[in-house]
């Protein structure tokens, strides 16, 4: 769950390989191994296969038959993605998904490293029982939260006829989405990044305290640098986390066709031209590119991210 | 977990003891209560009024999306370097280093008061409410729960959640230990190009892993063409006649079902393989020269030692299968006995505009919820106090 148990460690593996070695070359490990791998990739290569079949293949014959004229020109086009990235719309909904996604990660970081320093060096009153209050959080699910902020978007909220927060109309702008993202990942967020910067060396911030620096100055010059492991680990959680997401996008973003985020864009494909596999499967497979190129690039943070996030409400 | 030891802010103690006395006392707190509230209202309304430019403006969509990337990284840095410069030039010196922690922690703590602590409240208080959440609900204000519990639809969508609850979590620790022990006895190499196979999955957004699997489950009727989903093309290739899956009830809920075991299993299974490969080398050994076979090993060793590792993994599935929502929302709409309550609660709240029962359902589901959070939270502090 934590970065402690997500990298494989490497120590007595080539111990144990070694004494297994009967086992290793066994032929029935590695037929079960390969099965394995083969059934949990086959519905996404049939997908990118598909995606460069032209319409009338597509419609004619199943994707799978495409290997014997595999080298054959006609067997492939790049029109699907022509015509789902200009006239479904895609090419928007990508700078849409960016447009929510990049503030909905850096917005909730920020606050929280600022918070999670607060908690771990600084004194004031009531220190420990706020920081226990944002873990608790921790429980509530993002569903208990929707109804009412939708409210507060759309009609603001009064007590005893005082506006405590007023009628923004918040609802289908950016700054809506990125808010409700924020507050969801907040929680998970300080509570890591507490821990991690509670646990720096105090020397190092003592005697920066010594050299005269403020708060501030520690914070941004001492502070985020150390904590790069565990801001890129949450970075990539939250940004594949917000990219992905299609509740939260769906209630505050709403339907207006410019707005519309990638995961909207492919649910309201599906519903409007489920049969079309030729744009359904080149919209889902633009929509994985991002998180793919992550998950290729940075393997080791984003199994960190995602095994941390596991305590995500 | 261990506590970091506290800098003493620079503030010498003696003068500060002595404005905490009487009257200039609660002026002080007034101020940093001030302070606390003004950091997050200022920020809001800079960010508001550049998105009411944003939202209004027809411009090119790149455009939008740069600038608005742009306003809302750059806003909050400019913010807390704003309210920093704030504190440090305007307010009096004796009392700036006690308004400073507001300025840090003052911004996460009004967010989380108005996006989680103020809509769980009132959450709950809406699900004794009626449709509208204007007058209590009936019978006492338990009518929603009433209904969930006796309108044949809701009660569909609970045992289906159920189920999901009891299948998904099982299979995905199955498959992914099982997966997790046979690679461990690969080489590193193959082994870890195995595992990210199998984990490549949960980088797959929801709704693009329902498409990925609606075309696997694709259907034609017989004599419209040949087939062209995966799993029609293999069933009709042994001679059967072709099936519309997702109709299929109950099995279709299974059928539905696969698609999180597809992206869960990779998680249980980086997971488990690092529990695995901590357990002690002379442990297994041991055994080993007493003559245990491979597979006692593993029952009698390496199981018992992971057991606490599985406990978080199933609950941690457990949550994200109560909360499942876009499969089910993208690949059927609940149709077909299909529904789970995630889904449901948000046909309530959108397409019946029940806010009452929606309520209700999404009290159920944090009602479920707790206690695996609990199992889940109490964990990761243990693991954080033995790091």
């Amino acid at each position: 769950m934590t970065a402690t148990t997500a990298p494989a460690p490497a120590r007595s593996g080539s111990r144990r390989h070694r004494r297994l070695s009967w086992l290793t070359d066994h032929w029935l490990v590695k037929f079960v191994v390969l099965l394995i791998v083969i059934l949990w990739l086959i519905p996404t290569v049939g997908l990118l296969i598909t995606s460069f079949r032209p319409t009338d293949d597509i419609n004619a014959t199943g994707w799978w038959t495409v290997f014997p004229h595999m080298f054959d020109k006609a067997t492939w086009t790049i029109s699907n993605y022509d015509a789902v990235l200009s006239r479904q719309g895609f090419g928007n909904a990508f700078l849409n998904s960016l447009a929510v996604t990049i503030p909905s990660t850096v917005i909730p970081i920020t606050i929280a490293a600022f918070a999670a320093y607060a908690f771990a060096w600084m004194e004031f009153k009531g220190r420990h029982v706020l920081f226990v209050v944002v873990v608790g959080l921790l429980v509530v699910p993002l569903q208990m939260a929707l109804i009412p902020i939708l409210r507060l978007y759309t009609s603001g909220a009064e007590v005893f006829g005082v506006t405590i927060f007023p009628d923004l109309d918040l609802n289908g702008t950016y700054l809506a989405v990125w808010l409700a993202h924020t507050g969801f990942g907040l929680p998970l967020a300080v509570y890591l990044l507490r821990n991690y910067i509670g646990s720096l060396p105090s020397s190092i911030i003592e005697s920066a305290r010594i050299d005269g620096a403020d708060h501030f100055k520690i914070f941004t010059r001492l502070i985020i640098p150390l904590s790069v492991p565990v801001l890129a680990s949450f970075a990539i959680f939250q940004f594949l986390w917000v990219w992905n997401d299609l509740l939260v996008a769906l209630i505050f973003l709403g339907g207006e066709p410019q707005n519309r985020v990638l995961t909207q864009a492919l649910m309201e494909l599906n519903a409007s031209r489920g049969n079309e596999w030729q744009l359904l499967t080149a919209g889902a497979f633009i929509s994985m590119t991002l998180p793919l190129a992550v998950f290729f690039s940075l393997q080791r943070y984003f199994v960190r991210g995602l095994t941390a996030g596991s305590v995500k409400g | 977990m261990a506590e970091p030891p506290v800098l003493p802010d620079k503030a010498p103690e003696p003068r500060r003891r002595l404005l905490s006395a009487g009257a200039r006392g609660s002026l002080l707190s007034i101020l940093r209560m001030a302070a606390a509230l003004a950091v997050p209202i200022i920020g809001f309304l800079l960010l508001w009024l550049t998105f009411n430019f944003l939202r209004d403006s027809d411009a090119n969509r790149l455009l939008v999306a740069v600038v608005a990337i742009v306003v809302g990284v750059g806003g909050i840095w400019l913010l807390y370097w704003g309210m920093d410069l704030l504190v440090s030039t305007v307010l009096p010196a004796r009392i700036r280093e006690s308004v400073r922690p507001a300025v840090f922690v003052g911004p996460a703590l009004v967010i989380l008061a108005v996006y989680l602590i103020y809509p769980a409240i009132n959450t709950t208080i809406l699900a004794f409410k009626d449709a509208k959440g204007e007058n209590w609900a009936s019978q006492g204000g338990l009518g929603n729960f009433i209904d969930i519990f006796t309108n044949s639809e809701t009660l569909v969508a609970i045992r289906n959640s159920l189920l999901w609850v009891v299948i998904v979590p099982a299979a995905s620790v199955i498959i992914g230990l099982a997966f997790a022990t046979l690679t461990d006895k690969l080489g590193r190499r193959t082994e870890s190009t195995a595992k990210s196979m199998i984990f490549l999955p949960m980088a797959i957004s929801l709704v693009g892993a329902s498409i990925v699997w609606g075309f696997v489950y694709s259907f034609r009727s017989a004599g419209f063409g040949e087939q062209i989903g995966l799993l029609n093309g293999i069933w009709t290739g042994m001679g059967n006649k072709p099936v519309a899956w997702l109709l299929q009830e109950p099995w279709n809920n299974l059928y539905l079902m696969v698609i999180l075991i597809w992206l869960q299993t990779g998680f249980a299974m980086v997971i488990l393989s690092a529990a695995i490969k901590s357990v002690p080398e002379d442990l297994l050994e041991a055994a080993r020269i007493d003559g245990a076979s491979e597979w006692k090993v593993f029952t009698r060793v390496v199981l018992p030692s992971i057991a606490s590792t599985v406990v978080v993994v199933v609950t941690t599935i457990t949550i994200v299968v109560w909360k499942v929502f876009d499969i089910v929302f993208v690949m059927t709409g609940g149709r077909f006995n299909t529904s789970v309550v995630a889904q449901r609660m948000v046909k309530e709240f959108f397409t019946f505009r029940n806010d009452g029962v929606g309520a209700a359902l999404a009290v159920i589901l944090f009602i479920a919820v707790i206690p695996m959070m609990v199992v889940n939270v109490r964990k990761f502090r243990q693991q954080e106090e033995t790091r």
